[in-house]
């Protein structure tokens, strides 16, 4: 082209031909939809305290067992991408997200069998969660030893 | 030897091919859109009773060439040729197909201009008199390339703004020797286009380079000019790559404002929530062997520039940081050949 010859000249042009990426709108709803996971979360958490009369920790796992089996399902049923849509990082960063992306690969490999298939690609979106997340664990573990 | 070439790019057929029919199948959602009625045939579900997505899209592109035989009454030991390709690793989807037909194949890739690609080889086997009659096909599904280039289909992510929405469907095209319109008379063939983009959900943007350059290649080869042409029209740019499309070929002296569209702008409309609309192999394909190829025949287009699009992407390279390599094809297809200039 004449008017256009190299890379960054083209990218410079793009730039305002890209459509607007919906930041504000998109903030609000993971607010809004992260917002109403936790705060369910929370009343799980409180109810089984009062309820089931369980200590903290007992009442956590229970809580985290809820919501897992609910991202899992919702997933399973094809509802948790729909959401996912609307509620971006809101639906992500809470656990029934970690939950989606581990049951999502799952239902999706399993074409390929459930060793290759299941087993091998099971974790191909949580894996990194799940090592970095350990990573930083133990880092910040020696970090709090040395100057707890 | 007598010279056919017309500038660095395009070929000028004295001897023009006929496109003697087309078939069209699409998935459901595509059957929703906007060009539902030119289509052969409509999926109301997208596994097609199949186990798999990868052999849903082997049996939407099978169907498409068996009722492409159909309408013509022919068999498969009357094709000389099948040329085809998909988006699928290796592209097995036309290989399965071939399979089952049992007709002497080649296996073509380039992404989503796999169509024109396989139009131009078909064009040139029989300007140069090698077959009679050719079939040729392109295929794409939206669930097997989410799950070959993207994430499993049930992860919750947010889609980009730019992105666009793989068409499920398969068109095939039986060419023929001259015989009647409308007929093949010039074939412009791309060369690859790089200019940096990296977003694989950008695909608009990196393309849009490579349908400007072939389009002023083709102008400038042929000597025709956008007036010359009813409608031009790209392959799957999409709403992003179209507006990019037309504002370049202005810059370079070209105003194809009034007649000029996308084929992934037309197959859905803004309603269906594709976000940069339509893509895939599988678009150029339905969208030519179902609407187009209708209004050629009903004389209501004469003349257009057939120019599908392709991201020459992998997605392992994607993933390493590289470049998205792109190409586009185009296709004169005319009631009444004119033939324009001669070659010198």
């Amino acid at each position: 082209m004449k008017s256009i010859k190299t890379d960054k000249e083209y990218k410079d042009y793009v730039k305002d031909k890209q459509p607007k990426q919906t930041l504000l709108k998109n903030c609000i709803n993971a607010f809004i939809w992260g917002g109403s996971i936790c705060i369910f979360g929370q009343l799980l958490f409180d109810m089984s305290k009062k309820h089931l009369e369980l200590n903290e920790k007992d009442a956590a796992t229970v809580q985290i067992i809820i919501l897992i089996f609910i991202g899992a399902f919702l997933t399973s049923v094809g509802i948790y991408d729909k959401i996912g849509k609307h509620a971006g990082a809101g639906s992500i960063v809470p656990i029934t997200g970690f939950a989606n992306s581990i049951v999502a690969p799952a239902m999706e490999y399993k074409k390929e069998g459930y060793v290759m298939g299941v087993g091998a690609k099971m974790f191909s979106l949580a894996g990194p969660v799940l090592v970095y997340g350990t990573s930083a664990s133990v880092i910040v573990g020696i970090i709090y030893y040395f100057f707890k | 030897m007598k010279n056919n070439r017309l500038g660095r790019q395009t070929i000028r057929f004295e001897n023009p091919p006929t496109i003697l029919n087309t078939a069209s199948i699409v998935g459901p959602k595509e059957g929703e859109g906007p060009l539902r009625d030119y289509f052969d045939k409509v999926e109301c579900d997208d596994t097609c009773k199949e186990k798999t997505f990868e052999k849903a899209e082997e049996y939407f592109c099978n169907e498409s060439v068996e009722t492409l035989l159909h309408k013509e009454r022919l068999k498969s030991g009357d094709i000389d040729y099948y040329i085809g390709g998909d988006l699928l690793n290796q592209i097995i989807s036309t290989s399965f197909t071939a399979k089952k037909l049992g007709i002497p194949y080649f296996g073509v890739y380039s992404a989503c201009a796999t169509f024109a690609e396989a139009i131009q080889l078909a064009s040139c086997i029989i300007a140069g008199e090698f077959a009679l009659n050719i079939v040729v096909s392109a295929s794409s599904h939206f669930s097997s390339a989410e799950r070959q280039y993207r994430s499993p289909l049930e992860s919750g992510v947010q889609r980009k703004m730019t992105a666009q929405w793989t068409v499920t469907g398969a068109g095939s095209m039986l060419l023929t020797q001259n015989s009647k319109p409308p007929y093949i008379t010039h074939v412009t063939t791309g060369i690859v286009q790089d200019y940096g983009i990296k977003e694989a959900d950008n695909m608009g943007t990196a393309m849009a380079p490579a349908a400007v350059e072939t389009i002023l290649s083709h102008f400038k080869d042929t000597g025709y000019k956008p007036d010359d042409y009813d409608l031009i029209i790209t392959g799957d740019l999409g709403t992003v790559g179209k507006d990019i499309t037309m504002d370049l070929l202005l810059r370079e002296g070209f105003d194809v404002s009034k007649n000029y569209t996308d084929c992934g702008v037309e197959i859905y409309d803004e309603s269906q929530d594709t976000h940069a609309r339509g893509s895939g192999a599988g678009c150029s394909a339905v969208v030519f062997s179902g609407y187009l190829f209708d209004q050629l025949n009903k004389k209501e287009l004469n003349k257009i520039l057939f120019v599908p699009t392709g991201a020459l992407l992998s997605p392992t390279t994607t993933l390493q940081g590289d470049t998205i390599p792109c190409i586009a094809h185009a296709i004169t297809i005319e009631n009444t050949p004119e033939l324009g200039k001669e070659a010198k």
